[in-house]
């Protein structure tokens, strides 16, 4: 019992850099993963760009540099933010937004509006 | 009775680590959701939270391993392209083959309307997928940050909730769907 009641303060403490980080990269590697994702319908160069791997094809570009971009953001922001206190609020919508424009990037109907001719 | 390698593969992307992670999620939410003071003891709180780092770390390794194989070893013989330009390879057939892979048979339509499970189906499937690894990444940081104070934070507590439940909800869509696909046009 005594354990909890000595950390609850620290816990509370906490910086909420790190929490913002790790949600906006999330954010970010998604909207990422829905942005290649149109533009490799609406340009052919890209979509021969994004053919890292032949047997994949350009999904394996799309999804290396989405993973790329989660993970490189995730480590700047932290880096950035690791001990300060962002408000938290407005960063976990901007992150909740950038998931959601990533998935609307991915849905067929939407992307394959942009197939280019 | 036995499995091709492919087949096999197919096996432990979906049926072995997908299935982990989706059936998975179920203990996870009644976990986090009955992460409260008023439920549970001070050591009790201190075993739930140690028990969900570990499942939530689990979930989230199974959603990269799961979008991983899928994509690096199991999508390669779906979008093999063996019927060639006019899908001769497929005619006939009600099941795809040693020349129809499963996205020419599904491209053909010999057997039935069945090009919609690829165009929007597949193309769904293959990258909303990798949106849940992330997710579950996210979730499990959050548990592993906070920590008790889940217990006592409501909001901090209802946050995980949603990221975690995001997760599931996106692994759900790619496991749906490529269920129906692999049903529909199996990898053999």
């Amino acid at each position: 019992m005594s354990e909890i009641v000595t950390t609850q303060p620290e816990e509370i403490e906490r910086p909420t850099g790190p929490v913002a980080a790790a949600a906006l990269s999330t954010g970010i590697g998604a909207v990422v993963l829905g942005f290649l994702t149109t533009l490799n319908e609406a340009s052919t160069a890209v979509h021969d760009f994004l053919e890292f791997d032949e047997d994949v094809g350009p999904l394996s570009g799309k999804t290396i540099i989405a993973v790329a971009a989660y993970i490189v953001s995730w480590a700047v922001l932290y880096g950035v933010w690791r001990r300060r206190s962002p408000a938290l609020r407005p960063l976990l919508v901007l992150a909740a937004l950038l998931v959601a424009l990533g998935i609307l990037g991915t849905f067929p109907t939407f992307f394959q509006a942009f197939v280019s001719e | 009775m036995e499995f091709t390698s492919r087949e096999t593969w197919t096996l432990i992307h979906g049926l072995v680590i997908g299935s982990f992670f989706l059936l998975a999620f179920a203990g996870g939410l009644a976990g986090l959701w009955s992460l409260r003071t008023e439920y549970v003891t001070p050591a009790g709180i201190t075993e739930r939270v140690r028990r969900l780092k570990i499942g939530t770390t689990a979930m989230a390794l199974a959603a990269w391993a799961t979008v991983i194989t899928g994509t690096w070893i199991v999508y390669p013989w779906y979008r093999e392209s063996l019927a060639g330009e006019d899908a001769a390879g497929c005619q006939g057939l009600q099941a795809p083959s040693g020349d129809c892979s499963p996205r020419d048979f599904l491209l053909s339509n010999v057997s039935g309307q069945t090009s919609d499970w690829h165009e929007f189906g597949m193309e769904w499937k293959e990258h909303i997928a990798w949106i849940s690894p992330m997710l579950a990444t996210l979730a499990a940081f959050l548990v592993f940050y906070y920590g008790a104070a889940l217990a006592r934070n409501r909001g901090t507590r209802m946050l995980v909730l949603v990221v975690f439940t995001a997760a599931f909800v996106v692994a759900a869509i790619a496991g749906i769907f490529g269920a129906l696909i692999t049903k529909t046009a199996p990898i053999t």
